[in-house]
């Protein structure tokens, strides 16, 4: 094993434990903060893969960002902070049906094709900035412009959404 | 290196996202199960950019974050209105479209 690997299945053990907790935790925030552990480990497995940039960009948008916003909807909705049993639906066996086949599709699919794929260590890493900015603004410019207008348009549709004073029309409004 | 458990990794990261969402009943942990499976989607990205010696599932991996941000702008943006008119977080009080 490879110093490499030693890390990988580390992070990997701490990523899929965090991600099982989020999903069996009795208190809301707790899923929240083990989700920032999750996708802490996720960051460093892209750190071993030498996907720099998208690793620090991992910590800033998930964990700085996404998490955050995550917790804001918590304490807006008036979560329970205390343990809560009734955080699980009635639909187990069925989530559990789809869990086992979810695996066994993907895990069958990502086996066979890509078994005995193998990443030459000796090549130089990629991941860097400006690596990757000149190959979004050399072949990735047009979805990268959709991108902008995407992000514009949940913009406007956030504030449109939790906005009071702008409903519907009402009648003779015109 | 193998990149086989890397890929096996993200399968098995979706999979608990999945049953995630199927599982849980506030809306708030159903957008975190969410993410997980978008997380393990831009692992498997990156690790076949890897395995490519190519740049191209990086930059996707990039652009799965961007949707990924808007998508809960929106989402929590929904779950507050939802909350103002129902009083609950929960996704299986609204149930208005159920027949």
């Amino acid at each position: 094993m490879t110093a490499a690997e030693i890390v990988f299945v580390l992070l990997g053990v701490v990523a899929l434990a965090a991600a099982v907790l989020v999903v069996t935790t009795r208190q809301l925030v707790r899923a929240a903060l083990y989700l920032v552990l999750s996708f802490g480990a996720i960051a460093a497995c892209f750190l071993v893969l030498t996907a720099e940039l998208v690793a620090w960009v991992q910590v800033l948008i998930y964990v700085g960002a996404v998490v955050v916003l995550l917790l804001f909807g918590i304490m807006l909705t008036r979560a329970p902070i205390g343990p809560t049993s009734d955080l699980d639906s009635r639909n187990r066996p069925a989530a559990i049906v789809v869990a086992v086949a979810t695996a066994g599709v993907l895990v069958t699919v990502l086996v066979r094709g890509f078994g005995d794929a193998y990443v030459d260590l000796g090549e130089p890493s990629t991941g860097s900035a400006s690596g990757i900015g000149a190959n979004i603004f050399r072949y990735w410019v047009l979805p990268f412009e959709i991108l902008s207008v995407l992000l514009l348009a949940a913009l406007v549709g956030a504030i449109v959404l939790s906005r009071t004073d702008i409903g519907p029309p009402k009648d003779g409004d015109g | 290196m193998t990149p086989t458990y890397y890929l096996l990794l993200s399968a098995l990261l979706f999979t608990i996202g999945a049953v995630g969402v199927l599982v849980r009943r506030n809306a708030i942990v159903v957008f975190m199960c969410v993410e997980l499976m978008l997380n393990a989607v831009n692992l498997t990205l990156v690790t076949f950019a890897r395995i490519n010696g190519s740049l191209d599932g990086q930059v996707m991996a990039f652009f799965v974050m961007v949707v990924a941000a808007a998508e809960v702008v929106v989402g929590l943006a929904i779950i507050m209105s939802i909350f103002r008119t129902r009083r609950t977080a929960s996704v299986d009080d609204a149930n208005l479209l159920k027949y």
